[in-house]
């Protein structure tokens, strides 16, 4: 039957979407961020698990972000619908239908968190269930649409990888895994800021009270330098603990001066000088804060290194 | 139209149907891998393998026994 309503409809609404389909239900890009900073939390860690069981952990962290993503787009799916950005998503585009994405959110959800728990331990598979929660009702249906706050303290589903990781190698939640969280939770808002000053059409038309949106540019601009300058101590002192070492203090320092600069050049820039180039600065910082959270994340890997523990020695490195 | 016509529908079928075979085939691999693991590092089990055996437990004491 279905086949020959298709025939006659085409593809949308049939409930007959591709693989594809599913896959990009579960945010692969945000999962592939995802992967990159849990396999950080987890390689940096004291404790090296076996690699079947790391491997598992970072599998089922991933699979609990793609569960959050599609319960985020189950949710949202009325707003995607109206943002030029999202539009084309699975379910307001048709081809996944909204109850299809509620079901796989939630089976997804309980299979990471159950399998991350008997993979690794339960501490881990708890943190993981808080963040699936925190991102998918704290953030999604709470604070996306009632404060313009909501990217600050959704933030924090986006920060808790690398500690979900840290923790499903060593058991427990120490300074070093607070400090990468905080580097991702403190780095988010300028992030997404310097994201909503040139989408800020979708979000009005959308009715997202982003601080575009509810308190102007100008202030946007203010809250970027602040966060930005909140961000440096925390990322640059994470340096000086057991992750850290003399090879992540040089990248972190070059990241965080061009960082600093960017948002400084945000915050001085009058809205007509972005208007007339298309925010070409605001698009660069977007780009820049990408590789900012790349870079030091890569560099606490590389100081994970006997390589660099032999430089650090070297350079008598004491901390 | 033949009944045996390939429709675009079917191609996409196809693909999900071995999308999520491939997922499920990697799934009881990982499973089967980390039981694999957990067993290779399963120092203790031995001790509580079919019937507890005591002498075996490092954390249980024996009245009487030299440990």
């Amino acid at each position: 039957m279905s086949d020959i309503r298709a025939d006659m409809t085409g593809r949308e609404g049939t409930g007959d979407a591709g693989f594809r389909d599913y896959v990009q239900l579960l945010k692969p890009r945000v999962m592939s961020l995802v992967v990159f900073t849990a396999m950080v939390g987890l390689l940096v860690a004291p404790v090296r698990p076996h690699p079947v069981e790391a491997l598992a952990a970072i599998i089922f962290i991933a699979l609990g972000a793609g569960a959050s993503g599609a319960l985020n787009m189950w949710w949202d799916a009325d707003i995607d619908r109206v943002m030029r950005r999202t539009a084309g998503r699975p379910v307001p585009s048709g081809s996944v239908a909204p109850g299809e994405a509620l079901g796989l959110g939630l089976a997804l959800s309980g299979i990471s968190v159950v399998m991350l728990g008997l993979a690794a331990n339960w501490l881990a598979a708890g943190l993981l269930a808080f963040t699936i929660f925190f991102y998918a009702v704290v953030y999604t249906m709470w604070l996306k649409r009632s404060t313009p706050q909501n990217i600050v303290i959704g933030g924090a589903s986006g920060a808790f990888p690398p500690m979900i990781g840290w923790v499903a190698a060593t058991g427990h939640i120490s300074l070093e895994a607070v400090l990468m969280f905080m580097v991702i939770f403190m780095w988010t808002p300028p992030h997404f800021w310097a994201l909503a000053l040139f989408m800020n059409d979708d979000y009005t038309k959308a009715r997202v009270p982003m601080l575009t949106v509810t308190h102007g540019r100008k202030v946007t601009r203010a809250h970027i330098l602040v966060y930005t300058v909140a961000l440096v101590p925390v990322a640059v002192g994470a340096a000086f603990t057991s992750i850290g070492g003399p090879i992540y203090l040089a990248v972190s320092l070059v990241l965080n001066a061009l960082f600093l600069i960017g948002a400084w050049r945000i915050w001085r820039r009058p809205e007509e000088a972005a208007t007339a180039d298309k925010y070409a600065v605001e698009k660069k910082f977007f780009a820049l804060s990408l590789a900012y959270l790349f870079g030091h994340f890569a560099a606490f890997l590389v100081e994970a290194t006997p390589w660099a523990d032999a430089l650090a020695r070297h350079l008598g490195w004491g901390f | 139209m033949p009944l045996t016509q390939e429709h675009e529908l079917h191609k996409r079928r196809w693909g999900r149907n071995l999308g999520l075979g491939l997922t499920l085939g990697a799934f009881i691999a990982l499973v089967f891998g980390l039981t694999i693991a957990k067993v290779q590092q399963g120092s203790q089990m031995q001790g509580f393998d079919h019937t507890y055996r005591i002498e075996m437990d490092p954390d249980a004491r024996i009245p009487g026994a030299n440990r």
